[in-house]
């Protein structure tokens, strides 16, 4: 009973209720931002909104904790 | 703003904020509570949509069944401040997000219970920031929330028994778990204090669960560093000194590495309500309370890891306790006194916290493991030569430090670098001045801003 | 024993300092905290020309913008000259900004409405007009005040710049009614000159020593944005309430649109004033009333998160003027404090002159619109 989002154009599968960190994680994707300075790849670190580390932006919106937030069917996520 | 105030706003959908709401909306008052999840349940009693079984979780699920109806429960609420209004109520002020993006919502409450919980305390190391590497309660909390593996060759290192219910989780779950790595020492895993402080049907079937699995578990190692291009491919293992120092080291391939070295309890509504706090073993600055759960503060109250880290139980006892007391407050008439097994239990169960912060405590050894280039402050990318660059200037304590190099000005605000700043400048952790406790858009905020002219506002 | 002792090792005090080192004497600053602990640690290191009336103040402050500027060539922290914009609401308003401008005397290019957003491409639509001023600027207030310190020690021969953190004046040291050195809580610390660069505390040190000054607390909260990767706001950008509030009487709140980008990517949003006393309480409305004139001022910040903010306490003085100079009620008393919001951009003008009269040298300014005891006159 999985649907999909997308991730740069990709379909990703998610299992409801799996938020947006957990479905890129589960589909082998474990970064998907850089840093301001030193370019360095983040994804998920502390896993429960504390880091702010796996900040990302769902359906063009400003970034989000992707670790807080769920996954619904047809969300468009872009890396960077 | 809703009309007329609840009896009771709980912040905080874990073991400790449920049983306070649940307490407090059986005896008849008016309650609500928020959380910042999708669904109740805490650190501990994350669950996914359809759950998985664990020690605690049925009971706790039915708590949060009878909630329902009884209570305005607000999940996907992040409060952000709750401050003190000029009549004596407090304002309760939340964010929340729709379709039509993110909304602000704003309870007013004769009372408070925080019950915010804790979260992993992380310690720097080379390579702590390449994805890959999470904090054990990340880990635990994808599998839990989320049914997904963080690896399929995971290592585990940092201190404390919270490590045990992380690895054999993981090894469950099918992931190779190629070792744990507890840096203090002395017991072996047969003789470890959760075996000895009661809690011995959880631990054996955790320590089971590790042999079944063969995972090793070393005591007096831990991972100091971690190494990979894009992702961790590998981490050195040292076997420490009892100051943590570095005796000898080897390189282990992996593709996970989960860390934990405590927890920091989150109690900024708590300080900016002004609540006295004081000092947990660990150094941990915590919420003051009384024995009804009561802060400094009139009308707040805080249960769980808030008044110091010592497990989901004592966290239901807390929330429990409070809730009684609130509603004494609120109907003098139905005051019920304190329960006294309530009351020995949370005895019980502070003295097995406060021992195990005593048992795993972090040694100075750590900073031993930084190089001058090692981030400090994963946020503002700040490494540690910046740090002590700011401390030759006349940096004395952690917020001067924070002042001339930025290490926690960024967006988790020094929650996850708090800590190791304050040990590098020698000072305890002090209690954290966050008057914006999540971030909130402008537009939210805005909205919030009183209609009448600035000037009477301030009279 | 010292030839200058300076209390507070904030931007003021470090200014001090380092002018006095520079002409020779030989310096110990004292603080009871950290370097820049104070309210300097929580200003915004603006080094504004443009929101002052034409006097003492400005002239102050145009000498002070030179200064900052020779500074920054020795570096250790960011001196960012990227102009001041003040924002007309009204055709009325910006009449008055022209007329402010003619009389201020200080570089500066009008802008019609229609080239406002030449200078800031995301300010909102429908506004009469600004004025640019060039020479407004930017520091660190924070690595600023270390770095006079350090500099100060390091350029002028071994020793003569001695810093003492974590060391509380409790008392002024007399001798024959002059001024001999200060009690410490930890033992006295003996000077020829004393000089009282302790901010908002000013009025307390100066207690001790037996005088009045009159400077009291005038808070301030600052919001601060999550850091933008592209930045949206070039200048610093503030509405022309800001000066009548900067100088309004008022002990209620009063608010006016600043923001401004930072080297971090941050967006720094101010300014409140009201005069509460030492008290930290966040005022969510305060905040609330920040935001929605920065949205109103650029809204493109409406989806802008807020992720921290902090207050402070400015040192002012009734006439919103510092008070800099000797003190005649106590030979060997010297004031460098109470300079309002204005702390970040006057001190170096501040420390120069003061340096000036202790070293026995006529100052490059008249020092009588700051004098210390204006208060007691004026009362009597
Ligand atoms: C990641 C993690 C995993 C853990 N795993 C275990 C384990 O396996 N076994 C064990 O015994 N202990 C574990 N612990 C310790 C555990 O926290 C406690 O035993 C138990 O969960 C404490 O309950 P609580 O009610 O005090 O707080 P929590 O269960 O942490 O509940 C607090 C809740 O408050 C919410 N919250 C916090 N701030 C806000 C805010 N500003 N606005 C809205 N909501 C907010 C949080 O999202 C959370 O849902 C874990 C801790 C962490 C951090
Ligand atoms: C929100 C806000 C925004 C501002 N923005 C700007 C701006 O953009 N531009 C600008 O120019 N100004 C700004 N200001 C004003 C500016 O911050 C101050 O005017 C300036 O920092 C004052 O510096 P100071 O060195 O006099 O005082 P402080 O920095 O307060 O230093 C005084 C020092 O004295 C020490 N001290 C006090 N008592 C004792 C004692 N008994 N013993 C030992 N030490 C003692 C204190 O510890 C302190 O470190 C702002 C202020 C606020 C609050
Ligand atoms: S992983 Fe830390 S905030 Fe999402």
């Amino acid at each position: 009973m999985t649907f999909h989002i997308t991730v740069d154009g990709r379909p990703v599968p998610v299992v409801p209720g799996q938020s947006i960190g957990a479905a890129l994680h589960a589909a082998g994707v474990r970064s998907w931002r850089t840093t301001r300075f030193g370019g360095r790849p983040r994804g998920l670190f502390c896993g429960i909104g504390v880091c702010f580390d796996c900040l990302i932006s769902v359906n063009g919106r400003p970034p989000e904790r992707a670790c807080l937030l769920e996954a619904e069917p047809g969300d468009e996520v872009t890396t960077a | 703003m809703t009309g007329a105030p609840y009896d009771l706003v709980v912040v905080g959908g874990g073991p400790a904020g449920v049983a306070g709401a649940l307490t407090a909306a059986l005896a008849g008052l008016r309650v609500a509570l928020l959380d910042s999840g999708a669904r109740l349940g805490g650190q501990y009693f994350r669950h996914a949509a359809v759950p998985e079984r664990e020690p605690g979780l049925d009971r706790f699920l039915l708590q949060a069944r009878l909630l329902d109806g009884r209570a305005d429960v607000l999940t996907r609420h992040q409060v952000w401040n709750v401050s003190r209004e000029p009549g004596g109520d407090l304002t309760v002020h939340a964010l929340t997000r729709d379709s039509s993006g993110e909304r602000p919502v704003t309870l007013r409450a004769r009372r408070l219970l925080i019950a915010t919980g804790a979260h992993d305390r992380p310690l720097p190391f080379p390579g702590w920031d390449l994805p890959g590497v999470l904090t054990a309660g990340g880990a635990q909390a994808l599998l839990k929330g989320g049914g997904v593996l963080a690896g399929r060759r995971v290592v585990i290192s940092g201190t404390g028994p919270f490590l045990l219910p992380v690895a054999s989780g993981l090894a469950r779950a099918g992931a190779a778990v190629l070792g744990v790595y507890e840096a203090n020492g002395g017991l072996g895993l047969a003789r470890h204090p959760l075996l000895a402080l009661g809690k011995a049907g959880e631990a054996a079937a955790y320590a089971a669960a590790l042999a079944r699995h063969r995972v090793p578990y070393r005591t007096r190692h831990a991972v100091i560093a971690a190494h990979g291009e894009r992702e961790v491919e590998a981490v050195t293992v040292a076997r420490l000194d009892p100051d943590w120092n570095v005796l000898s080291t080897r390189i282990v391939g992996c593709d996970t590495l989960a860390v934990g070295y405590g927890f920091v309890p989150q109690i900024e509504l708590g300080t900016q309500l002004g609540c006295e706090t004081r000092g947990d073993p660990d150094g941990s600055p915590v919420l003051r309370v009384d024995a009804a759960q009561r802060t400094s503060v009139p009308g707040v109250w805080a249960a769980g890891e808030p008044t110091g880290v010592a497990g989901w139980r004592q966290a239901e006892v807390e929330g429990r306790i409070a809730g009684r007391a609130i509603v004494g407050e609120a109907r003098p008439i139905a005051r019920r006194g304190p329960d006294g097994v309530l009351l020995r239990r949370r005895r019980q169960w502070r003295a097995f916290g406060e021992a195990l912060q005593r048992a795993y405590p972090v040694r100075p050894g750590w900073q031993s493991w930084l190089r001058d280039d090692t981030l400090v402050c994963r946020c503002e990318e700040v490494p540690l030569a910046r740090v002590r660059e700011a401390l030759e200037l006349g940096a004395t304590d952690a917020r001067s430090v924070k002042l001339l190099a930025r290490p926690g000005m960024g967006w988790c605000q020094g929650r996850v670098c708090g800590y190791a700043v304050s040990c590098l400048a020698g000072e305890a952790p002090r209690p954290p001045r966050r008057p914006v406790a999540q971030p909130v858009t402008l537009g939210a905020l805005a909205e919030a801003a009183p209609e009448d002219s600035p000037d009477e506002a301030a009279q | 024993m010292s030839d200058v002792i300076v209390v507070g090792a904030g931007v003021v005090g470090a200014a001090c300092a380092y002018y006095a080192a520079r002409a020779g004497l030989d310096v110990t600053v004292v603080d009871r905290g950290p370097v820049a602990g104070g309210t300097t640690g929580s200003g915004e290191g603006n080094v504004l020309v443009s929101d002052k009336e034409p006097g003492p103040e400005l002239e102050l402050a145009m000498l002070s913008n030179g200064l900052w500027r020779a500074l920054a060539e020795h570096g250790g922290f960011e001196f960012e000259p990227k102009g001041g914009l003040v924002v007309a609401e009204t055709d009325e308003i910006q009449r008055r900004l022209t007329e402010l401008a003619g009389k201020q005397g200080v570089e500066h290019a009008m802008v019609s409405g229609a080239e406002l957003r030449d200078y800031e491409p995301h300010l909102a639509e429908g506004l009469a007009g600004g004025v640019y001023y060039p020479q407004d600027a930017q520091v660190q207030p924070m690595l600023a005040a270390a770095s006079l310190l350090r500099h100060g020690a390091e350029s002028f021969g071994r020793g003569t710049l001695r810093l003492r953190l974590g060391v509380t004046v409790t008392g002024v040291l007399r001798s024959g009614g002059r001024v001999t050195g200060v009690r410490t809580s930890q033992g006295d610390v003996l000077g020829d000159a004393v000089v009282n660069a302790a901010g908002t505390w000013g009025g307390e040190i100066a207690a001790l020593a037996g005088v009045e000054l009159p400077i009291l607390p005038r808070r301030g909260f600052i919001l601060v944005t999550e850091p933008l990767r592209e930045p949206l706001i070039r200048h610093k950008v503030y509405t022309a309430a800001y000066v009548t509030n900067v100088a309004s009487d008022s002990a209620g709140l009063e608010t006016s649109a600043v923001v401004e980008g930072t080297p971090a990517g941050t967006v720094l949003i101010g300014a409140s004033r009201e005069r509460v006393g030492f008290d930290r309480t966040t005022s969510v409305p305060v905040l609330a009333r920040l935001a929605e004139q920065a949205v109103a001022l650029f809204p493109a910040l409406r989806e802008v998160r807020a992720i921290r903010s902090y207050c402070g306490f400015r040192p002012y003085c009734p006439d919103h003027l510092p008070v800099i100079g000797a003190d005649p009620r106590v030979p060997g008393l010297y004031h460098a404090c109470g300079h309002e919001g204005a702390g970040i951009g006057l001190a170096p003008a501040t420390g120069h002159l003061l340096a000036q009269l202790l070293a026995g040298e006529r100052p490059d300014l008249d020092l009588r619109p700051f004098r210390p005891d204006r208060f007691s006159e004026e009362a009597a």
